[in-house]
């Protein structure tokens, strides 16, 4: 069979709910064989976004892959899929990260089974086709579904206490931010429309419809708005730490894996190239609310006793980074940017599930309750030093290689918040390192924690890939980097040079305006006469 | 009237014949099993007639009715939801005191007023088919007569109702008073944009005899205590039906005589839209009772209904209708789990009888959740597409504000549904009276429900059919 003729990205988005839909009639009973049909389709789900690496072409950066039906022709919305280099990693990040969360869950949740695989499977749909729509309609719709698993996730499977709160704040803060997005995704569609007399939700035609400047200005808003609260931004971070805090495991690691990357991946993809000036024009406020973000973040992260909150605040902090370099606008910082999105996933998300490995022997996430865990846990100490490492950006690991890109392409345009930014690594260093102190070094003063078992073959399986990935991209991150750089560059010089058109667009139109001015007014003169 | 003509009113004819037939029946023998297969039958019939004039439209027939692609289409829809209505109450009576039968007749009595309404471009039919509807449903709201609450619900209902059409009828009067005729499209001619003191007294005094109808706010007291104390199929009905009948023939009024375009006028009505908007989902949060909570989430409903309303023609009639399909679709849907849910004695109406849901009966629950997120307009299902477009219609026409606070409200709204939500998915505890037990009717409405809800989902992943029958029926009427 040739698979480059099969529609790749579609199987990568529905092979997960077509297994959603077989476990529906698979009896409760059969626990271990919904598990496994989970685990195959995300395996296979896997498979098919590495076959889909494995077609794409590292030296282009046009869209490829694509996938082109009509949908709802009446309103131009059709169902269209493709992948850059931008997209590709969080695909490969989505699909790695299936399989795991499974099998991470294998004997974490024990409480209707069912419901819990089908909510997962339907999540990972909906974040694949996030990253792969190019139809802001069907972009739209992903987005927005993909709330409704993540919703049960937190409120069904959450910590009894406070679950129901956090998953309500979590949708309603989605959902204020995107049904904002959704009015300007219909203003843009609307004004394109009527101009080009093409009425169309094509992404890759919108890019090249020149928005005026006013309006820019307001949709970029509504973009924004929507985008920055699934980063989250500060101040818009508020719903991050209850989420994470009251989600079972491994909804918060798909939650800091993935989710947040699809805030970042819209402005990346949607926010910044539809509305290049405002975009611009804004990047001052932008750096500042991803510095205060870097530096708040780690701040707050210090002060925890909570170590799940504290990794959730740690995500506000390096979100704030990744903020910091796609606003540099050059190669460096917008590379080293998205290479950050992957390495947040990885790390954060590995740190999550460390954090459930002993919340599920102990069923306590205090900081004070633990010490001198790494005598009863050698090689749970060791992945879990792998990974803190990992996130404080030791050279050699993942972290270091995208904040020191974003460093230097901040430096390039801003380098005093290069400076400032720096200050965030060190205080990573600090919040992490003595978070690690003082669970894992000392004497064993808990009696409880003498007993602790150390990690099972799954667990380990569950976190290896991980550990591949991030000494892979600390070592040679070259094979990430690659296939990036001419989407990245084919990025920047569409932002420059729509900028441009909108520009002489506004020009054309007051020099119009003047010259009707002048006709009118030389016209008054020969009438006067 | 001609023979043509004549043949023309098929489905209205049919309609009407479809209760004296019930009745007939039921003097024969009292027999629920046949009167509803009566009732389903001349609905069928009816809707058959729908099909068989298609080509003769559209058609002026007499001053009074008009059938065109927009009456079709709404009387279309009135039919098929009468009968989702009828089967679900068939369950829903079975399991309760009294004689069930001639619930029927009254039922389709208030669908003909409905279709009329709907198809009338004349103040007389107008007048003529809502009483139809509107003394009907007092008879239905009060139709237990056992239930103290169903009586209060009634008496509330009738004299409110009375009092609104008293008003409408006035307003009318002085419409008449200024512009000589009753027929819409005559009262614009001769009022041909002239807005002053006495024209713009009467359109007021219609405006609220509408809002009352629609329960749009300020005229909404009544409700509340009307959808919660009406058997639950009925709440259904006047939801749905009553509200659809009304709606459309205020979008027909108001194309006739464009008096929106006025900034008064507008103004009105934008502030009707915001307040329905603002004090339905508001009052929504405070509810503790299902029936009340969805009571309250109609008011908001119509509210951005008003706001595509609002918008420039063309748009405004095909978004509403799409929105009015997909409304109908989930709050019938929602109704009718309520109704499945009822025991023999009083309704499963508490937000604590949802508790756990989801997993002691995981099919209704499931119903109940994808209506539930229609009605919040989640995409995927067809409450999405609808408030898409409206919200279309909305930016189209640049009414920000409106836009804005749909937006906002709708947020404010799924919050309330999501806190029925999470009871469904909250862990069970033992209801008030469980309701395993299979009873007679339980398989027609669990079909209705199965079939509302791939509607309201195959609407949502597919809307194109819906919209193109839609713009054809818009076609077909002249918008």
């Amino acid at each position: 069979m040739d698979l480059a003729s099969l529609p790749l990205l579609s199987l990568v988005v529905f092979i997960p709910l077509v297994a959603a839909v077989i476990l529906l009639f698979v009896g409760r009973a059969y626990e271990t064989l919904m598990r496994t049909i989970a685990l195959v389709s995300m395996l296979l789900d896997l498979a098919a976004s590495a076959a889909a690496y494995y077609f794409f072409d590292a030296s282009s950066a046009a869209m490829q892959l694509t996938e082109y039906h009509v949908w709802v022709p009446t309103w131009g919305i059709s169902y269209k899929l493709g992948i850059d280099g931008i997209s590709l990693f969080l695909v490969l990040l989505t699909g790695l990260l299936g399989p795991i969360v499974i099998l991470a869950s294998w004997e974490d949740i024990k409480y209707r089974v069912k419901e819990f695989l089908i909510s997962l499977l339907a999540l990972q749909t909906g974040m694949m086709g996030v990253f792969v729509s190019l139809d802001l309609f069907l972009f739209y719709v992903f987005w927005e579904v993909m709330l409704i698993p993540m919703y049960l996730l937190i409120g069904v499977w959450g910590n009894p206490a406070r679950k129901l709160y956090a998953a309500i704040k979590f949708v309603l803060y989605t959902v204020v931010g995107s049904l904002l997005m959704l009015v300007a995704i219909l203003a843009l569609y609307l004004m394109a429309g009527s101009a080009s007399g093409e009425y169309t939700f094509d992404l890759l035609k919108l890019y090249d419809f020149p928005v005026p400047i006013y309006a820019q200005l307001w949709m970029f808003l509504a973009f924004f708005l929507a985008f920055a609260i699934k980063v989250p931004m500060f101040p818009f971070h508020t719903w991050l730490p209850d989420a994470h805090t009251e989600a079972p495991t491994v909804g918060s690691v798909v939650l800091a894996a993935v989710l947040l990357k699809m805030g970042t991946y819209g402005f990346i993809r949607f926010a910044i190239p539809l509305f290049p000036n405002a975009a611009i024009d804004s990047t001052w406020w932008i750096m500042v609310l991803a510095l205060i973000g870097i530096i708040y973040g780690a701040w707050v992260a210090m002060v925890q006793v909570d170590v799940k909150r504290l990794v959730a605040f740690s995500s506000v902090s390096h979100l704030g980074f990744v903020m910091l370099g796609m606003f540099a606008f050059n190669v460096r910082g917008v590379e080293g940017s998205i290479l950050q999105m992957i390495n947040h996933g990885l790390s954060t998300g590995a740190l999550f599930l460390i954090v459930g490995i002993i919340y599920e022997r102990r069923h306590t996430r205090l900081i004070e309750d633990y010490g001198g865990i790494s005598k009863v846990m050698p090689i749970f100490a060791v992945f879990f030093m792998i990974f803190t490492l990992s996130s404080i950006g030791l050279p050699g690991l993942n972290g270091f290689v995208g904040e020191f890109l974003i460093l230097l392409g901040t430096f390039e345009v801003y380098p005093w918040f290069a400076v400032l930014a720096a200050t965030g690594v060190i205080f990573a260093a600090v919040y992490m390192l003595w978070m690690f102190q003082r669970v894992m070094f000392g004497e064993l003063t808990n009696p409880k924690n003498v007993g602790l078992k150390d990690l099972s073959y799954r667990e380990i399986v569950v976190l290896a890939p991980l550990v591949v990935f991030v000494v892979w991209i600390g070592v040679y991150p070259d094979t990430f980097l690659k296939p990036m750089e001419p989407s990245v560059k084919q990025f920047l010089k569409q932002v420059e040079v729509k900028k441009a058109a909108v520009l002489d667009q506004e020009n054309g139109k007051k020099l119009s305006a003047l010259d009707l001015a002048a006709q009118s007014h030389s016209r008054r003169a020969v009438n006067d006469r | 009237m001609t023979f043509i003509e004549l043949y023309a009113l098929l489905p209205l004819i049919c309609l009407a014949a479809t209760p004296v037939a019930a009745l007939a029946a039921i003097a024969v023998s009292r027999d629920h099993a046949v009167v509803t297969l009566v009732t389903l039958i001349g609905l069928g019939l009816s809707f058959f007639g729908l099909c068989a004039v298609r080509p003769l439209v559209p058609m002026q027939i007499t001053p009074l009715v008009v059938m065109d692609g927009y009456t079709l289409f709404f009387v279309g829809l009135i039919l098929i939801t009468t009968a989702a209505v009828a089967l679900l109450s068939y369950q829903y009576l079975e399991r309760r005191e009294g004689h069930p039968e001639e619930y029927y007749p009254l039922l389709l009595f208030a669908a003909l007023g409905a279709c009329v309404v709907a198809a009338s471009n004349h103040f007389a039919s107008f007048f003529v088919g809502l009483e139809t509807l509107g003394v009907s449903l007092y008879a239905l709201i009060a139709y237990q007569r056992a239930a103290p609450r169903g009586i209060e619900a009634g008496i509330k209902y009738l004299i409110l109702a009375a009092t609104a059409d008293a008003i409408l009828l006035f307003g009318m009067a002085l419409i008449y008073a200024k512009s000589g005729s009753l027929e819409f499209s005559e009262t614009a001619t001769s009022l041909a944009g002239d807005y002053s003191g006495l024209e713009m007294a009467g359109l007021a005094l219609l405006v609220s005899g509408i809002a009352f109808k629609l329960s749009l706010v300020p005229f909404h007291m009544w409700t509340p205590d009307v959808y919660e104390g009406a058997p639950a199929p009925i709440t259904g009905f006047i939801s749905t039906v009553s509200k659809g009948a009304v709606f459309a023939l205020l979008l027909r009024y108001f194309g006739e005589v464009p008096a929106q375009d006025f900034s008064s006028v507008a103004f009105c009505f934008s502030a009707i839209a915001l307040a329905s908007m603002l004090a339905g989902n508001l009052l929504a949060l405070l509810q503790d009772n299902v029936k009340r909570m969805l009571a309250y989430s109609s008011i908001a409903h119509l509210g951005y209904l008003l706001v595509a309303f609002l918008a420039q023609r063309e748009l405004a009639v095909t978004a509403v209708a799409y929105y009015f399909v997909a409304y109908f679709l989930s709050i019938l849907g929602a109704f009718g789990v309520v109704g499945i849910l009822s025991g023999s004695e009083g309704e499963a109406e508490d937000i604590k009888d949802y508790q756990g849901l989801i997993w002691r009966r995981p099919w209704i629950g499931a119903v109940f959740v994808t209506m539930l997120l229609s009605l919040a307009g989640i995409p995927l299902t067809a409450g999405f597409v609808g408030k898409f477009y409206v919200l279309w219609a909305g930016v189209d026409s640049s009414l920000w504000m409106l836009v804005l606070v749909l937006i906002g409200t709708s947020v404010i709204g799924l919050f309330y549904y999501l806190r029925l939500i999470a009871a469904m998915f909250g862990s069970p505890e033992a209801p008030r009276e469980e309701l395993r037990g299979r009873r007679a009717g339980f398989e027609a409405a669990a079909a209705v429900l199965g079939v509302l809800t791939i509607l309201v989902i195959w609407l949502g992943v597919y809307p194109s059919p819906l919209i193109e029958l839609i713009r054809r029926s818009a076609a077909l009427s002249g918008f």
